[in-house]
């Protein structure tokens, strides 16, 4: 990991800092996280009234509950199939792309990078109302749903994590020596095959770490989740608002199923995080 | 271990036999396919970023110059062109929507610089207080990961029932417990929703400094340090003079990317307030969403978001050629 700084120990100043600012940090991280958790196993009148510290009494019905009183069910599997497939396609395509920028030179790449890094500054505000007409458009023309379909948003979220993922490949790309694939080549190998049997396996860190973001990204997405989906096909993003009633919020349930929803990406993350870390040491900060 | 696998290979592919340069010469046979081969390659990235980028802004900017109500927004195309006036709009401060959005532009302003500035601050501190080993360190390093891997929906929501009025934590604490404000605080309207929105967003953003600062430490070599350590320089020293310095090319990066995003969060302020936000934290992005969408002006809201952008590219660029040229002046 990080190198240690000195060999000798660290004064008595630096070790309270560190011991002062560590409680604290960790104080606000954890804050959310024991409010989502112990009021998830609270009863109503619990989260409905003055906020207690200890639950009056534990119950596991917020976790019975949460699946009827919403479609969650639902809502989780069009996350799933949305987020699953954008990080498949936009990962393979990255790849693809990645290796193209690493290994050849060609008119234009300049252009390209630039182009593709420059779409992340673009405020999702300024292409939401034109790509809702271009999907409107298209179905109209050919008959293929894009908007209100899971296809339409998977097309969408893939391109979110496209530039970001092509970056960082081109740098993870770049530390794997251009002798291996080149000696593939000399081999037999295809390009395809020097990439395949070669550079992706050597680049799988940057590669898990390029999943793990597009998935992430697809999975907390709102803006265009909210805009681009109909009542079949409607993301967790978009659904847990319906735990508000006219009349009353159950917040019970609104913490479990946030914690239902959670717990996956975040399991998923911190087992991975390693990946992400190396990811970003070989292509972010260079 | 990727590297001694690598090296081992490489060697060995080496003594079979393959002169240097051989592969990539275009003299190599094959070579009209794989001139072809990398712009193959870049196709789909490229034809989807068209596709769901270039061309929506490209037709977002078109409409921004066209006279567009809910009534003429089903055929775009024809509805009729009104020259600047959707500009003119946007930023005559004198007249209520422009004045709004000056004063949107003025908080978005005011809540990024702070929420980056925190978000640094609390990420580099981490990251340095975490460099040396000590028992527990690894489980803080996850810890700290976890707003960062939260779905925003749904740290955002936890974030919203703390701030309630009647049954939130906050509340709870400040008046309650520590008798702090007289009577409960409104914290998701009124001036105290920037305090609120400022707090989701740095608990949120800062796990990305902290990791970016993390991957950037490990490129520091341990020599600088030992030659400090023996030249008597403690440990903060240490800290001034080796480990800030050795970070600013990732600081600049990182400091870029949380602009850009702090600046567009569209998220956080959605789900914290829901479609209008309040006017202490009226981000940019909700208001112009709330411009294209509540009150059906398309043209104006397709013209404020040509004017984010073009901000943006303004102070992107500037960034970019201020840092580079500091970048050379350090190198000489």
């Amino acid at each position: 990991m990080a190198p240690p700084r000195s060999p000798m120990a660290p004064p008595r100043s630096f070790l309270w800092a560190r011991r002062i600012f560590l409680t604290l940090i960790t104080g606000f991280v954890l804050l959310p996280v024991y409010v989502m958790v112990s009021s998830s196993l609270k009863p109503l009148q619990d989260v409905s009234g003055t906020f207690r510290w200890l639950p009056s009494g534990l119950t596991i019905r917020p976790y019975i509950d949460i699946w009827s009183t919403v479609p969650l069910a639902d809502y989780f599997v069009n996350s799933l199939v949305v987020a699953g497939a954008a990080t498949v396609c936009s990962v393979v395509i990255a790849v693809f792309a990645a290796y193209a920028v690493s290994r050849y030179r060609f008119r234009g790449k300049r252009v390209f990078t630039v182009t593709v890094l420059s779409t992340q500054m673009f405020p999702g505000i300024l292409f939401l109302l034109p790509l809702f007409l271009i999907y409107v458009n298209i179905g109209n023309a050919t008959g293929i749903a894009l908007f209100g379909s899971r296809g339409g948003l998977i097309l969408t979220y893939l391109t979110f994590s496209l530039p970001f993922s092509i970056w960082m490949l081109i740098g993870y790309f770049d530390s794997v020596p251009r002798d291996l694939d080149e000696a593939a080549l000399v081999d037999g190998c295809g390009p395809l095959g020097a990439l395949f049997r070669v550079v992706v396996p050597a680049a799988i860190p940057g590669i898990v770490a390029v999943a793990v973001y597009a998935f992430m990204t697809a999975w907390g997405e709102v803006l265009f989740a909210s805009v681009m989906t109909n009542d079949t096909t409607r993301t967790l993003a978009v659904g847990l608002q319906g735990y508000a009633t006219q009349t009353e919020v159950y917040w019970n349930q609104v913490m479990a199923a946030s914690l239902v929803v959670s717990v996956p990406v975040v399991a998923g993350f911190l087992l991975l995080q390693r990946y992400l870390v190396a990811g970003l040491t070989a292509g972010a900060v260079k | 271990m990727t590297t001694t696998t690598a090296t081992a290979e490489t060697d060995r592919r080496t003594v079979s036999g393959s002169t240097p340069g051989a592969a990539r010469g275009p003299r190599r046979p094959g070579r009209i396919r794989r001139i072809g081969l990398p712009y193959l390659l870049l196709l789909p990235a490229l034809v989807l970023e068209l596709l769901v980028h270039l061309v929506p802004m490209v037709i977002g900017i078109l409409m921004s110059f066209k006279a567009l109500t809910r009534f003429s927004i089903r055929d775009w195309g024809a509805a009729p062109w009104s020259g600047w006036d959707n500009y003119k709009i946007s930023v005559d401060i004198n007249a209520p929507a422009g004045e709004a959005l000056l004063h949107s532009f003025w908080v978005t302003c005011g809540f990024t610089v702070l929420s980056v500035g925190l978000c640094w601050l609390l990420g580099t501190a981490a990251a340095i207080f975490l460099q040396d080993t000590f028992r527990g360190r690894g489980l803080l390093r996850t810890l700290f990961l976890v707003p960062y891997a939260l779905p925003v929906y749904t740290a955002v929501i936890t974030w919203a029932f703390m701030f309630q009025h009647d049954n939130g934590l906050v509340n709870h604490v400040l008046h309650d417990q520590l008798g702090l404000t007289d009577k409960p605080s409104f914290w998701l309207i009124g001036d105290n929703s920037f305090i609120a929105l400022l707090t989701v967003s740095v608990w949120k953003g800062w796990p990305f400094a902290f990791l970016v600062v993390m991957a950037g430490l490990q490129n520091i070599p341990k020599e600088l340090y030992e030659a400090a350590a023996l030249d008597g320089a403690g440990m903060w020293q240490q800290i001034r003079r080796i480990t800030l310095p050795s970070l600013r090319p990732v600081n600049q990066v990182l400091v870029l990317v949380l602009f850009l995003w702090t600046f567009n969060d569209f998220n956080t302020p959605y789900v914290l307030f829901g479609k209008a936000a309040p006017e202490a934290a009226d981000l940019i992005s909700i208001h112009v969403y709330q411009t294209t969408f509540a009150t059906w002006n398309f043209g104006t809201g397709s013209a404020m978001s040509v004017l984010l952008l073009l901000f943006l590219l303004v102070v992107t660029g500037l960034y970019l050629l201020l840092t580079s040229r500091r970048r050379k002046t350090a190198d000489v």
